[in-house]
Formats: C-alpha cells, sequence, structure tokens
C-alpha cells in the first residue's frame, strides 16, 4: 500500500502579474524522499518551493500536505499552522532575508519560541542545532556580519532546530565556496532518509549525490520526473531545458571549441 | 599633507556603513550593564512614555529643561551618552530650522538686532523658540534613552504585554530587522556604482542619483520586506513576539516605577498648572 504523499499537486497553477510560474503541475513526494527539482532560471523552482511551503497558493488546482488540504484558510487556523510549520523547515536561497534576529543564538531560538516550547527545550534544541552545524562559536555574532557559508549554516540551524520532517531548500549551495558547498551536502547526506528532502539546484553534480528523484520544471510545467542518474544521462532532455553548460573550452589536445557538456 | 577629500559616493558608503555600526550598537547597549540596563522593560516603557507625555504637555521652560536634565543624568548612568549626543545635534538643527522665525516673528520686548537683516530678535520668541528645542530634546532623548537601554524584542514584547496592537508591534518589529538588509542593499548599490565612476559628480549628477538610488531602494525594499516576511511565517511567526526572558519584576523595580510616577505626576503638575 502507498503511504500517504509527504505532498501531493494536482493541477496546481500559479501566475505572477507578468508570466505564469507553475502551470497545471501534477506531482507527488512520498515521505522520506529525497527530491531534486532542476530547472533554468525562471522555470517555476521557486515558486514551486513557495506553494509547498504554504507562502503562496496556487490560484488554481490543489496541494496537500499528508492528505490534508495545504490553503491559505487552513494555514489561519492556529493549531494546523503551528504544525505545519514545525515540520516542514524552508531555507531561502538568500539567507539574509532569513536572518534578522540581533545573533546567532535569537536566530535560531526564533521558530521555538514561536512554537511556545518551554525555555529549558529551547536552550537544549538551540544549543545542540549549533553543535550539529559546528556553528557554537558564532552563537553571540550578529548574522549580518557573518560570512556567505556561515549565514547558509545558521539560516540551516534555525530550521533544523525545530526538527523539522520536510527541509525546503531553494538553491542551497548558491555562492557558496567549494568548501561550504561540501559541508552543506554532507550536511544533507546525514538527513537523508530521516527527512524529506525537497532542493532546488542548478548543480546536477550535488542532485546527483543527493536525490533519490529528480523533477525537471519548464516554463511552470513538469518536463521529466524519474530516478536522478536517469534524468542526468539524458543530455537531450537537459539540453533542452538549459541544464548544460554551453561554453568555450580547451581540450587537452589545445583545441578550443564549444558544445554542450557537464561538469561532474 | 592634506587629507583626501572624500566624494559623494564614498561619503554615501561611509555613512552607510557607521548606520549599520548605530544600529548594531544599540542591541549591544541594551544589554549593557548600564544604570537603567538592568530594570524591567515595562517599567521603562511606562515611566519613559510618562516623562515624554509631561515633557510634551509642559507650558514652562525651567520644568522641561529639568526633565531634559533627567534624562542626561539617565544618559551617563546608563553609559548612552555618546550615541544620544549625536541625536542631539540633528534635533537642534531641525528643530531650530523650523523655530527659528518665531524668535523673530513673535512679539515683544527687543533684545538684539540680527546683523545685516537688521530683524529684532525679541524676548518672547527667544523663549518659544528656547521651548521648542528644550523639549523636542527632552522628548527626543527620553525615547532614546527607551530604546538604546532596552533589547530590541523585550521592548516589543512589553509593548505587547502593554496591550499595544500586534500589528503595529509587527511593523515595528519588522522595520528593525528589515534595516540591516536595506543598508547592506545601499551598500552594494553604492559600491557598484563606485567602481563603474570616472572622476567625481557635480552637484547635478549627485542629485540625480540620490533621487534614482531612493527610487531604486523603495522598490527593492518594498520586495525584500516581502521575502523577509515569508521567511518570518516560514518559521512559524503569527503576529506576536516572543523572548527566552521572562518578565519579573523585582523590588527595585517596584521603586523604580514608582520614581517615575513621581518624576512623572510631579513635571505635569508643575509645568502645566498655573
Amino acid at each position: 500500500m502507498n503511504p500517504t504523499p509527504a505532498f501531493a499537486l494536482a493541477d496546481a497553477t500559479f501566475r505572477y502579474p507578468e508570466s505564469t510560474a507553475l502551470d497545471g503541475l501534477n506531482l507527488s513526494i512520498a515521505p522520506g524522499e529525497c527530491v531534486a527539482v532542476l530547472g533554468a532560471n525562471g522555470s517555476g523552482k521557486s515558486t514551486l518551493l513557495r506553494v509547498l511551503a504554504g507562502l503562496c497558493f496556487p490560484e488554481r488546482g490543489r496541494v496537500e500536505f499528508f492528505g490534508e488540504p495545504l490553503t491559505e484558510a487552513a494555514l489561519a487556523h492556529g493549531a494546523f499552522a503551528r504544525n505545519f510549520r514545525r515540520r516542514v523547515g524552508v531555507v531561502f536561497q538568500n539567507p539574509d532575508v532569513q536572518l534578522f534576529n540581533a545573533t546567532v543564538f535569537d536566530e535560531v531560538a526564533f521558530g521555538p519560541l514561536q512554537m511556545g516550547w518551554p525555555k529549558a527545550q529551547i536552550l537544549e534544541r538551540v544549543h545542540g542545532a549549533l553543535a550539529d552545524l559546528g556553528i557554537g562559536e558564532l552563537k553571540d555574532r550578529p548574522p549580518h556580519r557573518l560570512s556567505g557559508g556561515e549565514k547558509k549554516r545558521v539560516a540551516l540551524a534555525s530550521v533544523l532546530v525545530l526538527d523539522p520532517d520536510v527541509l525546503l531548500l531553494d538553491e542551497p549551495t548558491a555562492a557558496l565556496d567549494p568548501k561550504s558547498q561540501g559541508q552543506i551536502v554532507d550536511f544533507l547526506f546525514g538527513c537523508i532518509g530521516r527527512k524529506t528532502i525537497v532542493t532546488t539546484t542548478h548543480s546536477l553534480e550535488i542532485a546527483q549525490e543527493i536525490a533519490d528523484r529528480a523533477l525537471v520544471l519548464e516554463n511552470g510545467r513538469l518536463a521529466a520526473s524519474g530516478p536522478t542518474a536517469e534524468i542526468v544521462a539524458d543530455t537531450p532532455l537537459l539540453e533542452r531545458t538549459h541544464l548544460l553548460h554551453v561554453h568555450r573550452h580547451r581540450h587537452a589536445s589545445g583545441a578550443v571549441h564549444s558544445h554542450p557538456h557537464r561538469h561532474l | 599633507m592634506w587629507p583626501r577629500r572624500r566624494d559623494f559616493i564614498e561619503k554615501t558608503l561611509h555613512r552607510l556603513a557607521e548606520s549599520m555600526e548605530q544600529a548594531a550598537r544599540a542591541d549591544d547597549s541594551g544589554a549593557g550593564s548600564g544604570f537603567l540596563q538592568r530594570f524591567d522593560p515595562r517599567v521603562k516603557l511606562v515611566g519613559f512614555l510618562g516623562l515624554i507625555f509631561a515633557a510634551a504637555a509642559s507650558q514652562k521652560l525651567a520644568v522641561t529643561a529639568a526633565i531634559f536634565a533627567v534624562g542626561l543624568i539617565f544618559a551617563v548612568a546608563s553609559r548612552v551618552l555618546v550615541p544620544i549626543a549625536r541625536l542631539w545635534c540633528g534635533v537642534l538643527f531641525f528643530t531650530g530650522a523650523v523655530v527659528l522665525p518665531a524668535a523673530i516673528l513673535t512679539p515683544g520686548h527687543a533684545l538684539f538686532r540680527l546683523p545685516w537683516a537688521g530683524w529684532a530678535v525679541t524676548d518672547n520668541g527667544l523663549h518659544s523658540a528656547a521651548s521648542l528645542i528644550v523639549r523636542a530634546e527632552a522628548t527626543a532623548t527620553l525615547a532614546a534613552l527607551l530604546v538604546l537601554t532596552t533589547r530590541w524584542g523585550h521592548l516589543l514584547k512589553a509593548l505587547r504585554v502593554l496591550r499595544v496592537p500586534a500589528l503595529f508591534v509587527v511593523i515595528l518589529g519588522m522595520t528593525y530587522r528589515f534595516i540591516f538588509v536595506l543598508l547592506g542593499i545601499a551598500q552594494d548599490f553604492f559600491e557598484a556604482r563606485r567602481a563603474r565612476q570616472v572622476g567625481s559628480l557635480d552637484g547635478r549628477q549627485r542629485r540625480q542619483m540620490a533621487v534614482s538610488s531612493a527610487a531604486i531602494l523603495l522598490s527593492k525594499s518594498v520586495q525584500l520586506s516581502g521575502e523577509v516576511y515569508e521567511a518570518m511565517q516560514a518559521r512559524g511567526f503569527r503576529g506576536e513576539v516572543y523572548t527566552l526572558d521572562e518578565f519579573r519584576l523585582t523590588r527595585l523595580d517596584w521603586c523604580m516605577l514608582a520614581a517615575f510616577v513621581v518624576l512623572t505626576i510631579a513635571a505635569f503638575g508643575m509645568g502645566t498648572l498655573p
């Protein structure tokens, strides 16, 4: 018997004034699954994540979270909203919008405080989350003075402190140096199987490393869905959806030319 | 050697960096170990609001000046004199510009005449102008004392405890949280502009740039404020302010509250009664 999906979208359509971000999208994400959402800029990846996070709502179609409709009305209900926000953690692409407290400690404690947890539990969980991400020594620093990699780890800690069942990650490794990227990927590896992970990324390498399944979005529609290895091997699909590099490069023979290729 | 003159962009960048430091320091001073920092935020909120009300209602210069003096003593004892002194200059400049005509236009006994123009500064005019300036300085000092000696989160929580509407508190909280993001954007914007600039800007170009950067920042701020709010919502924010510290009134807090009440009643009485 199939378990109730963590998320189910049926004919979800979302429009911005000047474009259609999601166009009749149908998809289902199983609990414990790790899904990479691939797509070129403007393909609807971030909007999909916002819809799954209950931050915007499709004008047509239906979104369900573990079988319950995810609507504005449902999230206006205190108990559902608290349960949903506890179970679904969102890491935004730009950590600056996510870090708005005076210190790293306050930042990580923000979510648990909203949940109304007892003080002792909050302190224990905040220290635990800081230690898990290796940022215990940053706890008294103002978040806006941290480096990009540190900010990203604080943003992750601020979400993981609630021990969510679902992690929604918008380009978690964007604009990070290779070392910081490695730390984030290592961390995500540790979550695989324990949490449902939906991550948007441009990086085929990272998608292949962490995701069981890849979804390819094109103009707000699902262009493909399948095991990540198969999607990443489908050169015509990747070429059509602008996921392959096409630029001039030099071969060992010294020849310089341009053709699609992947960095794996 | 003469120090190099900073151009408009450099000066703006410098001011932006300074503003970020000041905003960050405001929260640091709130957590400091000065006199006012040890009191319950609710006591300070009620006490300072009372004193601000008394200062605003006062019709006697001596009473307003006495309230200002109390603020000065608090500032020294709470180790926040430097940022408050900086504030005085701004208040003096803006209020001075507004009330200066009153010193000339208000009828009364002429004390002296302004050089060149020959306009007479009257005793009544000078008294009115001084009253307004001292009142503005006193109220600004008291408000700054409250902000500089209280952690921002505690202040917001105190406002909610005193039944200030959640919407007002949320807007206030968002404004503060957004300052750093906005200042960062402004800094990037001006640095990018400097990277493409050759030579210095003349007055017209400076004005053009000031106007266009204000417009761009406004539009970016609208977009980003939405994103910051979404990030808060995603972590369970529903309009209430919570902090780890529980407010508990000690005997010291009650004594301070009593002192504030006595001061406010005395100042209000002496300032308004004929």
